[in-house]
Formats: structure tokens, C-alpha cells, sequence
């Protein structure tokens, strides 16, 4: 019969208004104005509407996602900052866009090179977001933020980023990457107490060589 | 019967070489490079070859056409791929020409799905092809000085001949390029050229092209007129133009005219590092990152040897089907709106694809630029939550209930629709030996009923372990293509099920150490995979150096635009715009 697969088509059409109601009543009071509302409305249970009214709220980033650099520094007791950074220049040679600019800093007396950066540049309209600096740094110096919301009115200077600007402390980087954070932090203790046994059995190696030297020289 | 099951098992190289080896004595011969193989052809031979190859030996189905520089032995090679719609390993052949006047018969005669590769060469490399039908440039315009793919060629902003540059490390000194080379300062004239007696090139040459027919006294006088859809068009998909040519209202003949979007992405690719490439392979078609991700890591796996973990593998494939099932969504949401039935549909279809994008995002850290394949594994495993739930569950659950069911809804809103029917069956019909002829692809192909999807022609990654159709429709009509999309994503959906039900729990996800900076051997390879678009190949030469000598891109979308104009001769203007989107483009890959 001529004009059943339209009939057909609205009521799929009027399902999916009929749905939002259904699921407001169903997961009451749930569905909006909270953190974990967007795992009821765009969760693979939840029917109905699914938009997300930005700015006034925002979608939850998982862990994972990446967007533009910054760089780590740790705050130390005394006050004062170390840089994470080398300035190996590994994340300056892997950027497919080769967005990154680094200035490694020398001796001044001796002119031999620092092995941490003078200044750090990052031109964010270059960046790609790809994610290998991170992902291919040996110090954990370097990491992709969470923060997109980054529009500007000058598309010139503002957008290169200098090192003041993508500084950041260790504990930020906890904050949006926890997981990330922890599994890193437990292999680089791993590393050290696996160097420190080394260490120590190359100690006692050592003591026992002399020890037994001794006891061969008595003899 | 054993005779031929001998045959059958014998590798086809073998057959072909024997062959053509033999009855084209001297001028035909191995490839006997290091890491290369095929077959060097003479120029003057190469259409009697191709026919044979066609006809004798059944490669009916021209995959790739392409070119390559090799500057230090002053010869530019065309190279082409060939592959038989029955299944089975490819064949390449490859011409070697004079750098200074390079002149190769053209194949459109025997393969029409030459035309728009044979004038991509033309366009970069600046081969000629005796006998084409029409020669002209197609991702550059008209009157563009030089050709951008040869290897003493140079960009507007170029800063050296291979990344990583000098200027970036250790000495610092950040600037734009703008400041360097500012716009307007930036551009390369001919010698001779005079910029104050220039006049632009128009398109008569293009519009006096067309076949234009007039009514001729049976009806009303009408004039032909030529109209031009785009580039700035909603209905083009992105910044794509149809040249049409117009009996009234009928479609006399229509010329696509690409290239707004082209960026060299190859010659990118060559001043890249092979690592570097990845995540620009997320740009070329990017709404399918996972799957171009997948198909150069095989490309340069190949070439590595680099082996793929169990874990690895089944992640790659459950990827590349979620990749799939959005594309075909999107496909689907804006045939529709070509249709007219404005964003209702699209947005059903988008929502289901919002999970999926979901999963990408939770997994590789983006939605669509996705970057997730690396030589020899991924970058990374699933995370332990997505969207507040266990990951394996909501993927499970996702594929188990929530896509299928999004398919279904689909299906039920759309397939008996009197207005979809009506304004779809008999459109832009294509005869399955046509749609082998014009090497089109992807669902395209299906519709007309050849069953060819290389994931059971040539299987890639571990295709080979799941159960699953190749689906195919008989008509070719726009409504068939549709009809194919819906059947394939519900077959995507069982894949992803086996996957989900097969994936081992634990693993590796990457064979050996990441490194910055891979080795790769010597020599060429093809990696190709089946895109919800069609065969997506990658053509990669390495010289053992960092940087690929030649990276080209056979992308599907471009390929499959070569049959347009043969499609809407003789429909109504509304109906070029719902075959253009029957075909599914995405400019991005078109324009490189």
C-alpha cells in the first residue's frame, strides 16, 4: 500500500521524542546537570536525546585524549622547580609538522651543553595532535593536555606557545592523567630499585672479590 | 579437474610470468631489483601487454596507476597494478621513461578507470600519455608552472629536503614561515613570465569539451547550457565542483573538476619520515583514520617484516569494521539529505556513530584523527573505562545491541520509504562489467553484483579467521548501493562480535621496542586494504633511508569519481546530486 514505509518513517520519528521523556523518567533526575549524566545519556543504554548543551555543560574527556603539548616540571621541597626536559630534542625530531623549536642551553664558561632547555616554543596552529612527542619522550618531560578551549583573537604570536606558557606541574599532569601518572611513576620505581639492587650486588660482588684477595693474600 | 586445481594453487605471478615472459621475449622482463618485483615493460609494448594481461590472463580490474622520480638514473617509471576481480595476489608492471620528454601509450582504451590516474601523472610528473582522451591537468589548475611531484621540485614554503629540519633542535629560533617567505613572495614564475600581461586561464577549453546535444525539432527549441554545481555547492560534500552540460533539464554530459583541497600530500609523505606519515594518513579520507592507519602500517610492514601480535591484530580488525559501520552511517544520514529529507536521518545515523567515535576517542585519544597503528602493533590498549563502565563491556555492548539495533532502526525508517524508492531505483545505474572496467570500488562495485572486497581477494591483517559475507546487490542502481551499505555494516557488526568473543584477554600490543626513527629496507610494496570507500593502496619505495623515496596514495574516492559522468548522462540535475552521494566521497582523499 502506497504511503505505509512514510507512516513507517514518522513513527520511528516520534519514537525517538516519546524515548527522551521515557528515559527522563526512567533514570529521574540522572540524566542532567551532573559529572556522570553524560554516562546515562550517551552511555549504550540510554534513548532520546543525546545533545550536550555547550559551554554550559561539557563532555568529559576521557584519559586518553590528546591536544596540544605541555611540558612537566616537578616542584621541589626548597621552593624551587626542576624541568623534566633535556633537551634531547627526540620530540622535536619525531613532530610530523615539526611544530616544536628547542634551545638547549650551554656552559657558559665552557660552552659544553646543559642538558635542559633555555626556552621551549610550540607553535599550536602547526601541532597536529598526533601525540608522538609524548609518546616518544624517555623522560616523561612532555605530554598532550586536556585543555581545548584555546581560541584567540590574534592568530600570529599568541599561538606560539614559549616555555612559560606550556610549563606545567607533575601534579596537573596526575590530576587529568591518573592511570598514565601511575603506571609511570611505578616503573620508574621499579627502575630505581632494580639499578639500586644492581648497585648494591655489584657492592657485595665487589666486597667478596676483595675479601677473598685478602684471604688469598694471608695465605 | 586436477589440471586445473594445479593452476589454481600455483602463485599467480607465476602463471602471469611465464606468459608474459614468453611471448613477449625481450620486451617484457622481471623486475630483478632489489626488494622490487613485476615486470618492466617497453613503452611502445605496454598496450598490446595490458590487453593480453586483461584478456588471457583475466587481471581485468586496473587497481593503480602512478608515477616515480627516479632522478639519479634520469627516468621517470610509471607504474601500474592489476588485479584479477576472481581474487588472487596482484600484478604490477612498469614503464621506463626519459625524464626530459616522457611518452607512454595510454591505457584508457583498455582500462577506462585509467583516465583520471593517467591525468593525475600527467598533472605531478608531467608524462604524457599518447592518445588520452582528455590530457589536462586535474588536481592543479590549468596554468600551474611545474610538476609538483618530481624530485627537483619545491614547494612555496619548502625549508629542506627532509624532515627532521636542522632549524628546530638544538639552536631553537621559532619563527612562521610567513615571516621568511611572505604570501605573494612565495610563488615560482616561468622564465619569460610577465606578470602585468597575464591574463587568467579560462575554462572554455573545459565547458567546449562537453557533448552537448539539442533537441533537434522534435520538441521546443532549447539551448544547451552549461551550469556549474560548486565547488562552494552543500550538496558536493566539500569543495568539489561538476561541470554540467544541460538539454534542458537533462544531463548531456558532466565533468568533475577536483583539487581545491589537494595539499601534495605525497610530497609531504617523501619529506616525512615513514613514522611521520601516520597520523597524515588520518587526514586523507577522515572519517575512516582507523582503516588508512591500517593499510600504510601494512604497506610498510610488509616492506620491515615487522611482525603483529595476536592481541594487536584483533584490535586492528575490530577497529577497522567500527570504522566501517560509522562510514557507511554517514553515508547513508547524507544520501538522504541529498535526497532532501534534511538532517532528520543523518542525525539517527550520527548518533549510533557517536559510540563508536566514543570508543576511538577513549582508545587512540582522538575521534577522528585517530593515529593509532604503529609498525608492528598499536599504540596503545583499551583503557579500563569508557563512559563510566568496563571497556570490554561497553564495546561488547555495543556491538552486541546497540549497533545492531541502530541498523535495524535504519532499515526500518528508510528501506520501504516510498519517496527513497521512487527517487533511487534505476538511478545511475552501473553494468557490473563497467564498474569493473572503471576500477571502481567499495560498496560501488558490490552494487553492481561483483563480489570483490579484498578482504576475501586478497586477505590482509587476520581477516582469514572470521566468518563473514561479501555482500553484493544485482542492479547497480543508487537504491543497490544503499541496500549494500545497510548489508555490510550488519556483517561489520558480526565481525566485531567474533572479535569480541576471539580477542585473547592479556597480550602484547607491540612487537619489540618503540622507536622514533624505524629501519626500513630497501625496496617497494603495495599494502592495500579494503576501505568502506573501496581499495585504499599504498604504493611505498624506500631507499633504506629514513624517509620514503615515493609514498603514493591510491585513494578509493578519487578512483571511484572517474565513472560520475558516465553515471548521470541522461538523468534530471537533482539526480547527479543523490549519485554523487551514492558514490560517498570525501574530498579530503579525492584532492590529496
Amino acid at each position: 500500500m502506497y504511503g505505509t514505509g512514510i507512516l513507517k518513517g514518522m513513527g520511528v520519528t516520534i519514537r525517538h521524542l516519546v524515548d527522551s521523556f521515557v528515559d527522563d523518567m526512567r533514570f529521574l533526575g540522572q540524566r542532567y546537570y551532573s559529572d556522570s549524566s553524560m554516562n546515562i545519556r550517551q552511555g549504550t543504554e540510554g534513548r532520546g536525546v543525546f545533545t550536550v548543551q555547550y559551554p554550559d555543560e561539557k563532555l568529559p574527556v576521557p584519559e586518553q585524549f590528546r591536544f596540544i603539548p605541555f611540558l612537566l616540571y616537578e616542584n621541589n621541597e626548597d621552593g624551587s622547580t626542576t624541568d623534566r626536559c633535556t633537551s634531547c630534542g627526540i620530540c622535536a625530531k619525531v613532530c610530523p609538522p615539526q611544530c616544536i623549536w628547542i634551545e638547549r642551553s650551554s656552559d657558559p664558561d665552557t660552552g659544553r651543553p646543559i642538558p635542559e632547555p633555555t626556552n621551549f616554543y610550540i607553535d599550536i596552529d602547526i601541532c597536529m595532535n598526533c601525540g608522538y612527542c609524548a609518546e616518544y619522550c624517555p623522560f616523561d618531560a612532555i605530554k598532550m593536555d586536556h585543555d581545548y578551549e584555546l581560541a584567540s583573537y590574534d592568530r600570529t604570536e599568541a599561538h606560539i606557545f614559549d616555555k612559560a606558557r606550556l610549563d606545567k606541574p607533575v601534579e596537573y599532569y596526575a590530576s587529568i592523567r591518573p592511570n598514565d601518572y601511575l603506571a609511570e611513576e611505578t616503573a620508574r620505581a621499579e627502575e630505581l630499585a632494580k639499578k639500586a639492587a644492581k648497585k648494591e650486588a655489584a657492592a657485595a660482588r665487589k666486597a667478596a672479590a676483595a675479601a677473598k684477595k685478602a684471604a688469598a693474600e694471608d695465605n | 579437474m586436477s589440471d586445473k586445481d594445479s593452476l589454481d594453487n600455483m602463485p599467480v605471478n607465476e602463471v602471469a610470468s611465464d606468459s608474459l615472459v614468453a611471448r613477449f621475449d625481450g620486451e617484457v622482463r622481471s623486475d630483478t631489483r632489489e626488494g622490487y618485483e613485476g615486470y618492466i615493460v617497453d613503452a611502445n609494448m605496454l598496450p598490446e601487454v595490458a590487453s593480453v594481461l586483461r584478456d588471457d590472463l583475466g587481471y581485468d580490474y586496473l587497481s593503480s596507476v602512478t608515477g616515480v622520480d627516479y632522478i639519479d638514473d634520469n627516468h621517470i617509471e610509471v607504474v601500474y597494478h592489476a588485479d584479477q576481480t576472481t581474487g588472487g595476489k596482484g600484478i604490477n608492471l612498469k614503464v621506463q621513461l626519459d625524464r626530459e620528454n616522457p611518452i607512454v601509450p595510454t591505457l584508457v582504451p583498455i582500462y577506462p578507470g585509467a583516465d583520471f590516474q593517467e591525468r593525475e601523472v600527467f598533472d605531478m610528473y608531467g608524462v604524457k600519455f599518447d592518445g588520452h582522451p582528455n590530457l589536462r591537468r586535474i588536481l592543479m589548475w590549468d596554468g600551474f608552472h611545474g610538476y609538483p611531484l618530481r624530485k627537483d621540485w619545491k614547494e612555496a614554503y619548502y625549508e629542506e629536503d627532509i624532515k627532521p629540519f636542522d632549524s628546530r633542535w638544538p639552536g631553537g629560533g621559532v619563527k612562521r614561515s610567513e615571516a621568511d617567505n611572505p604570501y605573494g613572495k612565495n610563488v615560482n614564475y616561468p622564465p619569460g613570465f610577465d606578470i602585468n600581461n597575464w591574463t587568467p586561464e579560462t575554462d572554455d577549453s573545459l565547458y567546449e569539451s562537453l557533448e552537448k546535444t539539442n533537441s533537434n525539432g522534435k520538441s521546443l527549441h532549447t539551448d544547451s547550457i552549461v551550469v556549474n554545481i560548486g565547488p562552494q555547492h552543500p550538496s558536493t560534500h566539500g569543495v568539489f565542483r561538476m561541470v554540467v552540460a544541460l538539454d534542458g533539464e537533462t544531463i548531456t554530459d558532466l565533468q568533475p573538476v577536483m583539487g581545491y583541497l589537494h595539499r601534495n600530500h605525497e610530497k609531504i609523505g617523501e619529506r616525512n619520515t615513514f613514522l611521520q606519515n601516520m597520523p597524515y594518513t588520518d587526514r586523507l579520507d577522515y572519517l575512516c583514520s582507523m582503516s588508512n592507519n591500517l593499510g600504510y602500517a601494512l604497506a610498510v610492514e610488509q616492506l620491515m617484516g615487522a611482525d603483529v601480535p595476536e592481541r594487536a591484530q584483533y584490535i586492528r580488525v575490530l577497529m577497522a569494521e567500527l570504522t566501517r559501520i560509522s562510514n557507511h552511517m554517514w553515508a547513508i544520514g547524507f544520501l538522504l539529505n541529498d535526497l532532501g529529507a534534511f538532517q532528520t536521518p543523518a542525525l539517527y545515523a550520527i548518533r549510533a556513530r557517536e559510540l563508536i567515535l566514543d570508543v576511538f576517542e577513549a582508545t587512540a585519544g582522538s575521534r577522528m584523527m585517530c593515529n593509532y597503528m604503529r609498525f608492528g602493533g598499536l599504540a596503545r590498549d583499551f583503557p579500563d573505562t569508557l563512559r563510566g563502565e568496563d571497556t570490554v563491556k561497553f564495546i561488547t555492548d555495543l556491538v552486541d545491541n546497540t549497533l545492531p539495533k541502530a541498523i535495524d532502526e535504519l532499515d526500518h525508517f528508510l528501506t520501504a520509504n516510498e519517496i527513497v524508492r521512487s527517487r533511487c531505483i534505476g538511478v545511475g545505474v552501473l553494468p557490473p562489467d563497467k564498474a569493473i572496467a572503471y576500477s571502481t570500488g567499495g560498496p560501488l562495485l558490490r552494487a553492481s553484483g561483483v563480489s570483490y572486497d579484498l578482504r576475501t581477494a586478497d586477505p590482509y591483517s587476520i581477516y582469514d579467521r572470521f566468518d563473514f559475507n561479501i555482500c553484493t546487490r544485482s542492479n547497480g542502481d543508487v537504491y543497490d548501493r544503499y541496500l549494500v551499505r545497510v548489508d555490510e555494516m550488519r556483517e561489520s557488526t558480526r565481525i566485531c562480535q567474533q572479535v569480541m568473543r576471539d580477542i585473547p584477554a592479556e597480550g602484547e600490543i607491540f612487537s619489540g621496542k618503540p622507536q622514533y626513527s624505524v629501519k626500513v629496507p630497501a625496496g617497494e610494496s603495495y599494502g592495500r586494504v579494503e576501505n568502506p570507500k573501496g581499495e585504499l593502496g599504498y604504493y611505498v619505495v624506500s631507499t633504506g633511508k629514513a624517509n620514503p623515496y615515493r609514498y603514493h596514495v591510491r585513494a578509493p574516492s578519487f578512483v571511484n569519481l572517474t565513472v560520475l559522468g558516465e553515471l548521470c548522462k541522461g538523468h534530471k540535475v537533482a539526480d547527479a546530486v543523490v549519485i554523487l552521494g551514492s558514490i560517498d566521497i570525501v574530498l579530503g582523499e579525492v584532492d590529496r
